[in-house]
This record gives structure tokens, C-alpha cells and sequence, in this order.
């Protein structure tokens, strides 16, 4: 046992070694993780499906996994329940450490990670390859999507694209005036909501904190919000602890924040535009914008845990749930680009493609997906230390006070 | 009876002293154990090495004393505003009422234990939001509701956990036999004085008996002030926060901790009491 | 002490303003259940009954009231069996670390329901998975039972300390076995305290949310769980209000029940 962890520690510093004298810069932005800093346990994927075993169970983002309880209309469950015979079970995530720690528990087969997720599931081996072969709608997703850093480590697919979107600064059209449109609204100091602000209650959140110094302060030189070095950390914890004495309450939970925005407990925040959606179905005044810096956002991956003794369902699923109908069913519900490109003939809003920019790549470059922050720094230094997600969560806890 | 006794005492410990013993203070002591571990920074994989760094940061880290004394002044809060409501109530219920009234009081009283604790929960923060009834029932006077926040918690904390304090409070009251009242009353003492002097003091070990609960519940709750407390944090969430934000199996360990002393504290101070008699 | 007009009046007004205070919230809960919005504003916006309708079809909710059933059921009378053996021994003999017993049993109730759920957790995958023991029901009622025990145990040793022993020992001088005095003679005395700790033992379990998250696999959903999922789905999210608004209505039977069945009106012990 020693011996292999040695063998693996030695791989992992060659890996470090070599990878460190290439330069990111701007064009890989997203994903300089996967090749620097951590080896991919070995693992193989399913070589061939089996007989489907009856259940698959799920970890999945709010309004992923819909069988038709929260809109009669929105069910994309039963017809899978019905074709492949296996039941889904469904626990949803509120963030993507509670999906991090729920995977590692061994009791789910599938997960809808998002990229600060899938890394650290696959460098963990809780999640292990996935035979593309297996999941025949692959074929037609966004080359975009593809291979990515999040979702692949050295041209080894560990999972299928669901879709990607950005996060939105939402607002009470009659609470906020003048409309924003920029974030600056949530973290101005003085802030007439005082006590009426909300953020996403997660360590990531430090994240768009950087983002917004990385557009106000440019002398801190933040490339990307989430390499952040001790001075440029210190800068964004500052700005949320400041941040901290306006929030009314953090939000994992969304109808907390429906319900919040509809009582005008909470008048502006980070949000999704599957709550916004639903929040105006209950006739709330509320309109979401996606300010003038930027937004942090997410690409999300289906994976399937190492553990799971229903690999056959986990793989059905996978297929289903890119399958053209039911990813773009999904994509309109929760308010997102989806990743087949057949999907967009599928939608019931013609222009969803369009206005999610579901092939407009020069659009997602302005959107910093949720990544693993680690000590390498993913934007390429080399000459400094970034602080790690262990880090980023003390500070978070720290911050709520 | 006498010759088979140490046998049948053994028998009739052994079950539950196994249940408790194994399955209770063994997963304790595993978890107590896994608080000297330390887990993998990016993978979030336990690394079975004894280390005293968890510790080190709980002591040292302001966050964890701050939360710490600001969660055990919360249930102390609640315990004593327990106390002052139930005390009243259960007084009523053994002393004054007739003893059909009595039955139906109980019942009334026991009857929430069975609404649910989150459905509960989330009508107080219906109650206490923006435009919810505390909100409207103070406006005719200018006032305004406390809204979500640690006043919002101690409230429905202490709301929720009434029923555990005035159930005791009413058992040790319905023991005290109604002529010690009367002698009092016989020997020249008000119903003040006697409360203070006589009733007090004998029922003093059920409300401490109550207030284990109402003290051991609040300690550790975690999802009532994530519904109605706003932004605040208690040592329940540190816990929560730890073991599924941080995915930091050994940290929770090692904050867990910290309630399993204070209560172990509160229970030993307790037991000069004479309360655990009085469960 | 006889208790002047004025302050019976004041303590019986006390003790009405107490009730309201307490039932007020639980009218907040039946009054959403029919209101139409999904979210909870005030003052309801109108009166519709179908919620009631939704959710007497709803199949989650009855599937996790029958789970919910059978793990209290379970766990109370785990807790019936340990519990009352326990306190026969705490109060029939004496021996040492009598004292322990107590607090080792007060224990799963006294500390924070996380640091149970947590711990059970661990030790369930670390000892129970590799047996092949899986996270599920099993895993749930052993979850309940561990703070099950001491509420059936408080209630029958208080019962039994003020029988006394005396009666037991007449009837085993009488020629009774310990098996028929037992029957004959104990169980007759505690039966209505094993009714009140059972009783009170299954509200526990049956509305436990912390420890069951930590001990429930991704199968099994308790009403708790039921509830915790969905009240975070707004078209859920009134039917639960019915389904605890029918909780708060039907529980007076059982515990008016046991109030009727029980010489004991203390309510039982904790």
C-alpha cells in the first residue's frame, strides 16, 4: 500500500513538474486544474450494459430530475421509469459540496456535477470514466462541450454534458430602483437594502466577490476568480465580510429564495433563471439581469459514482437525460443553455437556443464556470501559491460569522 | 428471586446496556476517534493519521468561541423563557383546574408534539416574514417585527420546545401533595411566599429536568435558525457545515465535541439536583 | 394555599393565552392549507379546497406516512422492550453504577440530535455496510430507538418506584412464579405508564427529521423527510400544509386515547 501511494505521489509531482512550465493564459481559463496538480485514480468504465437493475438514484441539482410533482406539465421521469423500468429516486442538492459529500457516501449512482464538484469527485475516485460508446445521444453534443478540463482528464470522458448557464443578479422591479445592472448593487457598503440582500451560500461564493474585484480593482490583478493568491483573497473576503452586514439571509434552498423575493424579504441577489421563472408564475415583480461584469456560471456533467450497483439504470439515465426531447424539456424548465445540439428543435420556445446562447462559446468566455480552486494557481503562476477550497471554506464559515 | 437475582439483573441489563453501549457510545466513539484524523485538501478523502490540528483549530479560531457562546446563550434564552411560560401554565393545570379540565389541558398541551417540527417552523417564518401576521398584527401600533434573525430563533426555538418543559414542571407539581399548600396557607403565608418558599424549591428539580431538554435541543438545532434566522450561525451549522460544505468528516468530529462536553457538564451539575429523577 | 379570585382568574388567563400562543402557529399551518397561493403570504388570498384533493392522491406523501408508521412502530417497541428491562433493573436491584445506567440512557437525548445522526452515520458505513447491512428502515428505527429507550424507561421506573416492590414480593411468597407475577401482578401496575412512554416514544420517532437524515439511505423517506424535500418545491409545498394540518387534526385521537386508557393524567414522563 505504501509503495503504490508513492508510485502515485511520484506520478502526480512529474505531472506537477511538467505541466507547470506551460502557460494558460486566458484562452483555457476554465480548466488548467485537470492537468496540473492531481492524478485521476485508475479506473475503468462500464464495457458493456447489463440487464437495468430496477432503481437508479440520483443527486441532482434543484429542477433536474422532474417527474411531474412540481408542474404536471414538467416530466421527464415517467416516460424513462416506463422505457427502461428503472425508478428514480431523487435527492436534491443544494450546493456542490453537499453533492460532494453525498456521492462520497456510496449510496447514489448518478450525479449532476458541476465543475467545482466533478474534479474533486474524480480525484477522490468517487466518480469513475464513462464509456461514451454507451450513451448513444453523446454523438450529438456541442464539440464544445466536449472534453473539456472540468469533465475529462487527459482525453478520458468522466461523464456526459447536461447543459451550462449563468448565475443572474435578480431584484424586485418595485423595491430596486434604478433598475442594476451591475453588481456593485449587492456589494456596495452603503446600500439602501440593507438587511434585504441575498447571496448563494456556498465557499464559491467568494468566487464572484473576485470577479467583481477583478473589473473594480484592477490592481489587484485577479485573471480568474478562482486563483486567487493571499492579497487577492484577503481583498474578496473583505468585500463579503462587508458584504455580510447587509445580507438578510444566504440561500441553498430555492424556494426560500421564491418565497423570500415574493414577500419582499429579499429585494436583490444571486439567483437562477428557473427562479426567477417561478418566482414570476407566483406573480412576484422580479427581473433578472446578468450585470455588466460578468457572472460566475456553471457547466454541469452527469457522472456516474465508482461505487453505484446500478450502473446499467446510471447509464439509461445518462442517454435519457441528453437525449434531445428530454435535455431540451430541462433546459427550458430550469432556465438554461442545453447541450444537445439537436435540442434546440426541441424546445417549445423557438428562440431558447438563442437567448441561452447555447453554441455562442464567445458568450460563455465571459462566464467563469464553477471550478476546484487549488494551490496551483489556475491561471498559470507559478511563482505564488492560491489558496485551496479547504481554505475558501474556512473564510466562508468566517464570513457568515 | 433472591438466588437467580444477579443472574436476572444481568439478564435484564444486558440487552439494553448492549443496544446502548455498542451501538450508541460506539458510533460516538468512533466519531471522537475520527476527530484526530485529518482529510486530503482536494479530494476530501479521510487520511488516517492522528493529529491534534482539528483541535488546534477549534481552539484557536475566534469564529468557533464566538458561535460556541453565542449558541449556548441562545439555549439558555430558551430555557428560561421556557421555564417562565410553562411554570405558570403547569401550575394551573395541577392546582387550579378540575380534573376533567386537567385531561383536556394535558391533551391540549401534548397534542403539537405531533404537528411537524419543519411545518411548524416554516408557518413562524411565514409569521415573522415582511408581510406576515406579526408583521401586520403590530403596524396599528408603529411597531415593527423582529423579522429573521437569533430574537426570530430564541422565539420559535422556545415555542417549539414548551411542551418538553411544562410536561415535567406538571408532573413534579402533581406530586406535591396540595396540604403541604395548606399548611403554608394555615401558618400565615400568602400564595407569593408560599410559591417562593414551598412550591419552588420542591418542583425546582423537574424544571431543571425540563431544561435538559429545552437546553440539549436548542444547543444543537441547526435547521430552525437556518429557516427563520436570517444570516446567523450556530454551533448545530458549524457541525452541518463542516461535514457537508466542507466535506471535513474529522473537523464535525472534533466541533461535535463541544455540545457533547457542555451537555455532559450540564448533565453531571444536574445530577445534585435530583433531576434525573424527576425525567 | 388558597389562591385569591383575582389570581386563579390571572393563571387561568395565563393559561388560555398560553394555549393560543401555542395553536396560533398551527392555525397559520390549516388556514395556508386552504389558501390558494403556494407560497405562504398574509393574509390568504382566497379559499380553494384543492389542495385537499391533491393531496389525498398524492402517492409520496401516503408511501412516507406508511414508512414513517412502521419505523416509529419499530422503534417504539424496541424501546418498549429495552426500556422496560432496564428499568426493572434500575429499580428492583441495587448495584453499582446504577447511577451510570441512568445517565448512559439519558445520553442519546441530551446531546444534539447531529452528533447522534453523525455518529450513528459513520459507524453504520465504517461496521454495518460491510456486513452487508445497508442504510434503509432498519437503519432508521435503530437510529430512533437509541433516544427512544430512555422515554419508556422514565416512565415505567417512575412507575414502578411508587408501586414498590412489596406487591411482588407477596405474590412470589404466595407460590407465584416470576413469569406469572409478572403477568399478574407487575404488568397490570406499569401497563398504563408502558402506554404513556410508548406513546411518546412514537411522537419522537414519528416527527424526528436530524437523526433520520443521517441514518435513512436514499430509499427510504420518512414524513419528515417527505416534508423536508418538499416543502422546498413550490407546488408541494401547500399540499405538506395539508398533510401536517391533517397531522395536528387527527393526533388528538391517540393522545386523547391514551389520556382515557391511563389512571396516570400526568401526560407521562420525558
Amino acid at each position: 500500500m505504501n509503495s503504490r501511494r508513492l508510485l502515485v505521489l511520484a506520478t502526480a509531482a512529474v505531472l506537477v513538474l511538467t505541466a507547470c512550465g506551460s502557460d494558460s493564459g486566458t484562452k483555457d481559463k476554465n480548466g488548467a486544474a485537470a492537468t496540473q496538480g492531481f492524478t485521476a485514480p485508475k479506473l475503468t468504465a462500464l464495457d458493456k450494459l447489463g440487464t437495468p437493475e430496477g432503481e437508479v438514484n440520483i443527486v441532482a441539482w434543484a429542477g433536474y430530475v422532474e417527474d411531474g410533482s412540481s408542474d404536471k406539465n414538467v416530466d421527464w421521469v415517467t416516460p424513462f421509469e416506463q422505457a427502461t423500468g428503472c425508478k428514480v429516486n431523487v435527492k436534491v442538492g443544494t450546493t456542490s459540496d453537499e453533492m460532494v459529500s453525498l456521492i462520497k457516501t456510496g449510496q447514489y449512482d448518478v450525479v449532476s456535477a458541476s465543475g467545482d464538484a466533478s474534479l474533486r469527485l474524480i480525484a477522490a475516485g468517487d466518480v469513475e470514466p464513462v464509456n461514451t460508446a454507451l450513451v448513444p445521444n453523446y454523438a450529438d453534443v456541442f464539440e464544445g462541450l466536449k472534453k473539456q478540463p472540468w469533465n475529462s482528464v487527459k482525453g478520458v470522458e468522466y461523464g456526459v454534458p447536461h447543459g451550462r448557464g449563468a448565475n443572474l443578479l435578480m431584484y424586485r422591479t418595485d423595491k430596486v430602483k434604478p433598475a442594476p445592472d451591475s453588481w456593485g448593487a449587492v456589494f456596495d457598503a452603503s446600500s439602501p437594502y440593507k438587511g434585504h440582500i441575498t447571496a448563494y451560500d456556498s465557499p464559491i461564493y467568494i468566487a464572484d466577490a473576485a470577479l467583481y474585484l477583478m473589473k473594480t480593482k484592477p490592481e489587484l490583478k485577479i485573471k480568474n476568480p478562482y486563483a486567487l493568491d493571499e492579497a487577492q483573497f484577503t481583498a474578496a473576503v473583505d468585500l463579503l465580510k462587508t458584504q455580510n452586514a447587509n445580507v438578510g439571509e444566504y440561500w441553498g434552498d430555492y424556494l426560500k429564495e421564491i418565497q423570500a423575493f415574493k414577500n419582499a424579504d429579499t429585494v436583490i441577489g444571486t439567483s437562477w433563471q428557473i427562479i426567477v421563472n417561478l418566482a414570476k408564475a407566483e406573480k412576484a415583480p422580479v427581473e433578472a439581469v446578468l450585470p455588466k461584469e460578468g457572472a460566475t456560471g456553471w457547466s454541469d456533467t452527469w457522472m456516474v459514482a465508482t461505487k453505484s450497483k446500478h450502473k446499467t439504470c446510471a447509464y439509461k439515465w445518462l442517454d435519457h437525460i441528453i437525449s434531445p426531447k428530454a435535455n431540451a424539456q430541462v433546459a427550458e424548465w430550469f432556465g438554461e443553455a442545453p447541450s444537445n445540439a439537436k435540442s434546440c428543435n426541441e424546445t417549445a420556445d423557438k428562440a431558447h437556443c438563442d437567448t441561452f446562447h447555447a453554441d455562442d462559446e464567445a458568450y460563455f468566455d465571459q462566464v467563469w464556470y464553477w471550478t476546484t480552486p487549488i494551490e496551483q494557481c489556475l491561471d498559470g503562476r507559478t511563482k505564488v501559491k492560491c489558496k485551496n477550497y479547504s481554505e475558501w471554506t474556512t473564510a466562508w464559515q468566517e464570513i457568515k460569522g | 428471586m433472591h438466588r437467580l437475582s444477579w443472574l436476572r439483573l444481568g439478564f435484564l441489563l444486558s440487552a439494553p446496556m448492549a443496544w446502548l453501549l455498542v451501538a450508541y457510545l460506539g458510533a460516538l466513539a468512533v466519531l471522537l476517534v475520527s476527530a484526530f484524523w485529518t482529510t486530503d485538501v482536494f479530494t476530501g478523502n479521510v487520511i488516517h493519521q492522528i493529529t491534534t490540528a482539528n483541535f488546534h483549530q477549534l481552539l484557536t479560531s475566534d469564529l468557533y468561541r464566538t458561535v460556541t457562546i453565542r449558541s449556548v446563550l441562545v439555549a439558555a434564552a430558551v430555557t428560561a423563557i421556557c421555564a417562565v411560560v410553562a411554570f405558570p401554565m403547569a401550575f394551573y393545570m395541577a392546582k387550579v383546574a378540575s380534573p376533567t379540565m386537567r385531561r383536556f389541558l394535558v391533551v391540549a398541551v401534548l397534542t403539537p408534539l405531533w404537528a411537524s417540527y419543519l411545518v411548524k417552523v416554516y408557518a413562524w417564518r411565514a409569521m415573522f416574514s415582511g408581510n406576515g401576521v406579526i408583521n401586520w398584527a403590530l403596524e396599528p401600533f408603529g411597531l415593527n417585527g423582529p423579522g429573521f434573525g437569533l430574537t426570530a430563533t430564541v422565539i420559535v426555538l422556545a415555542y417549539l420546545w414548551l411542551p418538553f418543559m411544562i410536561l415535567p414542571i406538571y408532573a413534579g407539581l402533581e406530586r406535591l401533595p396540595d396540604s403541604l399548600l395548606e399548611a403554608s396557607g394555615d401558618l400565615g403565608a400568602g400564595a407569593g411566599r408560599t410559591t417562593r418558599s414551598v412550591v419552588l424549591p420542591l418542583v425546582f428539580p423537574s424544571v431543571v429536568a425540563g431544561s435538559i431538554f429545552t437546553f440539549s435541543l436548542s444547543l444543537g438545532d441547526y435547521i430552525a435558525v437556518q429557516i427563520v434566522g436570517g444570516k446567523s450561525q450556530l454551533i448545530g451549522n458549524l457541525i452541518y457545515g463542516s461535514l457537508l460544505t466542507a466535506n471535513n468528516l474529522p473537523l464535525a468530529g472534533a466541533l461535535a465535541t463541544v455540545p457533547i462536553v457542555i451537555m455532559v457538564i450540564y448533565l453531571l451539575g444536574v445530577r445534585r439536583t435530583g433531576a434525573l429523577d424527576q425525567l | 394555599m388558597r389562591l385569591s379570585r383575582p389570581s386563579r382568574l390571572a393563571l387561568a388567563a395565563f393559561m388560555l393565552l398560553g394555549l393560543a400562543v401555542i395553536y396560533v402557529p398551527l392555525g397559520v399551518v390549516l388556514i395556508s392549507s386552504f389558501s390558494p397561493e403556494k407560497t405562504f403570504g398574509w393574509p390568504p388570498s382566497g379559499f380553494t379546497l384543492s389542495w385537499w384533493g391533491k393531496a389525498w392522491d398524492n402517492e409520496g406523501a401516503r408511501a412516507a406516512l406508511a414508512t414513517s408508521v412502521k419505523a416509529a412502530l419499530g422503534a417504539t417497541a424496541v424501546a418498549l422492550v429495552l426500556g422496560t428491562m432496564a428499568s426493572f433493573a434500575v429499580a428492583r436491584y441495587r448495584f453499582f453504577g446504577r447511577e451510570a445506567v441512568s445517565i448512559l440512557l439519558v445520553l442519546p437525548i441530551a446531546l444534539p440530535g447531529i452528533v447522534t445522526g453523525i455518529a450513528l452515520s459513520s459507524a453504520i458505513q465504517t461496521t454495518l455496510r460491510p456486513l452487508g447491512i445497508d442504510f434503509g428502515l432498519f437503519t432508521v428505527i435503530i437510529g430512533h430507538s437509541t433516544f427512544c429507550i430512555v422515554v419508556v424507561y422514565n416512565n415505567v421506573l417512575a412507575r414502578l418506584r411508587r408501586v414498590g416492590g412489596s406487591l411482588e414480593e407477596a405474590s412470589m411468597d404466595l407460590g407465584a412464579g416470576v413469569l406469572q407475577t409478572f403477568r399478574f401482578v407487575t404488568f397490570p401496575a406499569v401497563r398504563s405508564a408502558l402506554l404513556a412512554g410508548g406513546l411518546l416514544a412514537f411522537a419522537l420517532s414519528f416527527d424526528e427529521i436530524i437523526v433520520t437524515t443521517f441514518t435513512a439511505g436514499p430509499g427510504v423517506q420518512t414524513l419528515p423527510i417527505w416534508i423536508y424535500q418538499n416543502l422546498a418545491r413550490p407546488n408541494q409545498a401547500p399540499i405538506v400544509n395539508v398533510v401536517a394540518a391533517l397531522l395536528i387534526v387527527l393526533s388528538v385521537i391517540p393522545v386523547w386515547l391514551a389520556q382515557r386508557l391511563s389512571a396516570d393524567t400526568s401526560g407521562g414522563r420525558l
